[in-house]
Parts: C-alpha cells; sequence; structure tokens
C-alpha cells in the first residue's frame, strides 16, 4: 500500500509528468482564449513547430547529460549554417536535396568536433567555447554570404516539413519520432549512453572505470552540431528561404526545452522524452502568449521567469552545511 | 627559476608584452595613432569593455560567471537616458539619472547574487535568464532606439581635466580601483571563495556576503560602462552591449585570471580589454576586407582563449 502510494507520488512529481501536464493545461487555456486552438489541424501545426526545437535539443541534451557544466550555446548559429548551406545547395531543385542534408549535417558535426576538442583537450570551459565558436560561424557566414540572402528550399522538402504525408501528419513528425527512438537506443541500450550518464554524474569514478570520457565527450559535442545543422534544414524547409540569423531564437529555448524535461544541468540525470515534452510545453507557452498578443518584451519577460522558476526546481546546487 | 615564477603568479606580463606588439603594429598601419585625438577615441571605444571586464574579474574570481552584464549595460543606458529627458535634461536631471543608472546596476548584481548565492542557483543559467529579463526590461523602458541625452553630458565625456580627457582619468580610476581591492581582506577572501569554496566555508567566511558583493560589483562597473557608453552615443539603445558578456569574459581570461576562480585579478583584465580592443583595430588597419573581419576577429579570440586558459591552468 505505502509502495503505491509512493509511486503515484514519484510519477506525480516527474519532470515528465509535469511537462505533460503543464502542456495539457497550455492547451486547455489557449483553447479558452480562442476557441480553435486545440483543434487537429492546428495542433500539428504546433507540434511541428515543436520537432524542429525538439530535434535541437536532442544535441543540447547530449551535451548537458555529459556533465562538466556542458551546454552547447554554438546550436544557433550551426542551425544557422545548416540552413544556409543547405539552401544554396538546394536552390529549389529537388534532386540536391540528398546532398544538401549531407552538407548541413557533415558541416555543423564537423564543427561540433572541434567544439568538442577544445572542451575536452584544452579544457576551455563549454560556455566559453561554445559562445567563441558562435561569434567565428557568424563571421564565416558574412563571408559565404556575402551579407546578402541566398539559397531556396527545394519544393519537396518543403512538402515534407508542412504538407500532411500520412494520416493527415506531415513527414517531419515522423522524422521527429525516429529520432526520439534512436535517442533512446543510443541512451539506454549502448555503451555509448552508459558513458554519457557514468561521466556526467561522475566523470572521476567513470575515468577510473576505463571509460573513454574525452572520446565521449566529443561526440557528444559533435553529435549536438549534427542535430543543428538536421535542424537548419528543417527549418528553411519550414520557412522557404533563411538568413544568417535564423538560428539565433532558438538557443535559449533548447536549454529550457532539456530543463523542463527533467535534465540535471549539473549532468548524468534525465533523458530525451522529457525533452520532447518541454519542446511541446515551451513551444505551446510561445503560442499562447502570442495569443495574447503581448509584446516581445512581455514574453521574453516570462520566458526568463520560466527560466529561473525553472532553476528553483531543478537547477540548485548542493548546500555546503552538512 | 625565480623568473619563471615571477611570471607564473603573473601572467598578464605575457599579455601586456601582446598589448606592445599590437601597439606597435597598429602604429605602424596607422602613423597618426600616436595623435592625442586618435589615443582618445581608441580609449573611448575600449572603455566600456576595460570598466565590464573589471567588474566580470571579481565575479569569476569567485568562482561564479556573469553573463547578464551586457543586458545590464543595455538597462542602465535606458533607465539613464529616459530619467534625465523626464526631468527636462538640466544638469540636475543629468546627476539624477546617472545616479539612477547606478541604482539600476547595483539591484541587478543584488537581484544575481541573492539567486545565486541565496538560492543556490547555478550561475551560467542564472544570469543567462536575468540577462534576458534585465534585456526584456531595458526594450519596455525604452521599446525604440533614441532619446538624445543633453549636449552637456557628452560634452563633458569628451573634455580634458588637467590637460588629460575624461575617458583617461576613468581608466586610470578604474586601475587605481582594481590595485586598491586587490590589496584587502575582501579579495583574499574572494580568492578564497573561488580557489575552495567548502574550505572557505569550513573556515568561517561569509560566503553569500562575498559572492553577492561580487555581484554587486560587476553590476555596478556594468552600470558605469553604460554611462561611457551613453558619453559616446549620446542617445538610448535598448539593443546595446550584447556582444559584452563574451567580450568580457575572454578580457578576463586573456588577463591570467582563472575562469574556474581562485587565481588572477582586475589589472589583468584591463589590458585584457585593451588587447581584445587593439586586435579589434589591426584587423581593421591591415585592411582586411569588411566580411573577413568578424570571422578573424572571432578566430583570434577563441585562439587566445584556448591560449589564455592554457597558461592559466594549474
Amino acid at each position: 500500500m505505502a509502495d503505491t502510494t509512493f509511486r503515484i507520488r514519484s510519477i506525480a512529481t516527474d519532470p515528465l509528468t509535469l511537462a505533460i501536464g503543464a502542456s495539457v493545461a497550455l492547451l486547455v487555456i489557449g483553447e479558452l482564449l480562442s476557441p480553435g486552438f486545440a483543434q487537429g489541424q492546428q495542433i500539428v501545426r504546433l507540434l511541428t513547430v515543436a520537432a524542429i526545437l525538439g530535434i535541437v535539443a536532442a544535441g543540447q541534451n547530449l551535451v548537458i547529460l555529459g556533465g562538466r557544466e556542458g551546454i552547447d550555446l554554438s546550436v544557433g548559429a550551426m542551425i544557422s549554417l545548416g540552413a544556409v548551406l543547405a539552401g544554396n545547395m538546394m536552390n529549389g531543385q529537388n534532386e540536391m536535396i540528398p546532398l544538401a542534408i549531407l552538407v548541413a549535417a557533415g558541416v555543423p558535426f564537423l564543427i561540433g568536433l572541434i567544439n568538442g576538442l577544445g572542451v575536452t583537450f584544452v579544457r576551455i570551459p563549454p560556455l566559453v567555447m561554445t559562445l567563441g565558436m558562435t561569434a567565428v560561424i557568424q563571421g564565416a557566414l558574412v563571408v559565404y554570404s556575402q551579407g546578402v540572402p541566398s539559397g531556396q528550399a527545394a519544393p519537396l522538402l518543403s512538402a515534407f516539413i508542412n504538407r500532411p504525408l500520412l494520416f493527415g501528419i506531415p513527414g517531419i513528425l515522423f522524422v521527429w519520432v525516429l529520432i526520439a527512438i534512436a535517442m533512446w537506443f543510443l541512451l539506454r541500450r549502448t555503451a555509448f549512453g552508459y558513458a554519457v550518464y557514468a561521466m556526467g554524474s561522475n566523470e572521476r569514478a567513470a575515468i577510473l572505470n576505463g571509460i573513454p570520457v574525452r572520446f565521449v565527450r566529443v561526440m557528444i559535442f559533435g553529435l549536438s552540431g549534427l542535430f543543428a545543422g538536421l535542424t537548419g534544414l528543417c527549418v528553411i524547409g519550414y520557412t522557404g528561404s533563411s538568413f544568417i540569423s535564423v538560428g539565433d531564437q532558438y538557443v535559449l529555448p533548447t536549454v529550457i526545452a532539456v530543463v523542463i524535461g527533467g535534465t540535471s544541468l549539473a549532468g548524468g540525470i534525465g533523458g530525451y522524452w522529457g525533452t520532447m515534452a518541454g519542446a511541446v510545453a515551451l513551444t505551446l507557452l510561445q503560442s499562447v502568449l502570442i495569443t495574447l498578443n503581448m509584446d516581445v518584451w512581455s514574453r521574453q519577460l516570462i520566458f526568463g521567469a520560466t527560466l529561473l522558476a525553472l532553476m528553483l526546481l531543478y537547477g540548485r546546487q548542493k548546500q555546503l552545511r552538512v | 627559476m625565480i623568473a619563471l615564477g615571477f611570471l607564473r603568479s603573473r601572467p598578464w606580463l605575457i599579455t601586456l608584452v601582446v598589448l606592445a606588439l599590437l601597439v606597435t603594429i597598429n602604429a605602424a598601419l596607422q602613423p597618426s595613432f600616436f595623435e592625442p585625438r586618435v589615443l582618445r577615441s581608441n580609449l573611448a571605444t575600449f572603455l566600456p569593455l576595460v570598466l565590464v571586464a573589471i567588474g566580470q574579474t571579481y565575479v569569476i574570481l569567485a568562482g561564479d560567471i556573469d553573463l547578464s552584464v551586457g543586458s545590464i549595460v543595455a538597462l542602465v543606458n535606458v533607465v539613464t537616458v529616459t530619467i534625465i529627458a523626464a526631468m527636462g535634461g538640466t544638469d540636475l536631471a543629468i546627476w539624477v539619472g546617472m545616479l539612477g543608472g547606478v541604482g539600476v546596476g547595483l539591484a541587478c548584481g543584488l537581484f544575481n547574487g541573492l539567486l545565486i548565492s541565496g538560492l543556490r542557483f547555478q550561475p551560467i543559467v542564472t544570469t543567462f535568464a536575468t540577462g534576458i529579463i534585465f534585456a526584456a526590461l531595458a526594450i519596455w523602458v525604452l521599446p525604440r532606439a533614441g532619446l538624445p541625452v543633453p549636449a552637456n553630458y557628452w560634452r563633458t565625456y569628451g573634455e580634458n581635466f588637467f590637460g588629460v580627457p575624461l575617458v583617461a582619468w576613468v581608466l586610470i580610476g578604474g586601475a587605481l580601483f582594481t590595485l586598491i581591492v586587490s590589496r584587502t581582506v575582501f579579495h583574499s577572501h574572494l580568492l578564497a571563495a573561488g580557489g575552495n569554496r567548502t574550505g572557505a566555508f569550513q573556515s568561517g567566511l561569509r560566503l553569500g556576503l562575498i559572492r553577492i558583493g561580487s555581484f554587486m560589483i560587476a553590476g555596478l562597473f556594468s552600470a558605469l560602462a553604460a554611462l561611457c557608453l551613453t558619453g559616446e552615443t549620446a542617445s538610448g539603445d535598448p539593443l546595446l552591449g550584447q556582444t559584452l558578456a563574451l567580450s568580457s569574459i575572454s578580457a578576463v581570461v586573456l588577463g591570467g585570471t582563472a575562469l574556474a576562480g581562485g587565481f588572477g585579478g582586475a589589472f589583468g583584465s584591463i589590458i585584457g580589454a585593451l588587447v581584445l580592443g587593439m586586435i579589434g583595430n589591426v584587423i581593421f588597419f591591415a585592411g582586411l576586407p569588411f566580411e573577413y573581419q568578424t570571422l578573424v576577429q572571432g578566430l583570434i579570440v577563441l585562439l587566445a582563449l584556448a591560449g589564455g586558459v592554457f597558461v592559466t591552468r594549474r
């Protein structure tokens, strides 16, 4: 009996439950504010936006799980990079989509590896390394684009992201589900995933256990770049064209989505299901705030305040008094 | 060996050599570099970063980090110009505006410090979040750039006192501040708090006050930087100072302070900030095409950071 109550309580306070609960509550609020908010088509559109955020957040999730103050602030610039590169590869031609995917995923992957190398071998704190890399990528984008927006999504890619593919659901949502399964498999069924958790919760113990901590850390930064680049591809498919700062708006939401989903900023605790729920909750919150006709500044204020409130729940550090 | 030890305890000496090198290159590329007018305008450009970097140092020494400094600069700028405009642009209004700005800076620092030290929030994400909040407040106070300050403000900022420009006096004042603070007990306590937090706590240091103090110093210096920037731009802009967070951290690292805390000093950060400014100058005068300037600057800063972390790592 006591066991059941304990289990119910732990389910009720689980971040995943909370994030799903918040999403449902936000849907109800949205529907009350403007009828039609929770309609099927509208929900699909919201999920598409959430999927774009959710895919970058997968990489952010890995980096944060890996611990040692892991955070990747270069994902915004990487999304822009992926979008601009993919746009210029495709230029509206369907035949070029495979090449665009390869470039949009590959280049940010390599840059992510450089982030990882800097963090692992030169021991630059991830925050500083990825912020510095952001400046470099933005500079490179200015050089590459000469300051003029260029590139166009191929029609097939736009259709894949914006139009229904099966049962009225666009292709990107199927991709998101595939990524979710891949993330679950990677984190829970492979040695790599266990290494990420091990070094996130106790790096020293992980090293002493012979886990290749350096390799794993370099790889998670690389994967974060890869996911960001793929997101860039989705972004250009979603909007049709790109500009060199298109990804900036995603940096903070990725961190928030991961934290809402119950992944500890100290590393070692959490998973991707929560992050997905976090991405959905965040997209709904944004959408409700827009429905309320809020100014930019009040939306920003609520965002910042949400993050602080989350810190209160999950982001507190250990007490010195023992 | 003694020389090496001397250098190891003062890594900013290397930065000083780099600064001298950059000055030489710049003077060669730009013959007018040493003209008082050019020197003053360069110094005026670098000064905001120098001030923010001084404040950032104390936070980093105590083992924390402040990503909200750029937003504090924007908020102080718009609050100051709004107060001055609301009070009719008189000399009294200027003083009240500046005082109000400094008060806002201190309050922002106090807010950060209370959250991080009092509620034990993780500093990186917390100051990231408070930075967003401060930036939102800045847009709320002044939605669009504009609202010029009275001529008295920027004229005074450009004037000489005892034959030396005001900006140079501010720099000298900042340097003196760092030298005085480095001889206080507070400074040793900061180093203790950053170097070994548990040990500092167990030896009875009042960590809460020390860390809140460091955040308030960062807020104060961000406010001073904002007042200087206002003297340069002569108006309000809610999007001011967005790059200052990263540049100030870079300046601190270049100045030989360990990012993990517990080692270094703010005097080095002044030199680090000047080096960062000079890098921008040299790139500009080297005649690089405009599009390449951001890229090259980003690369140099990243490399310098890697080098800086390498030197100070223990």
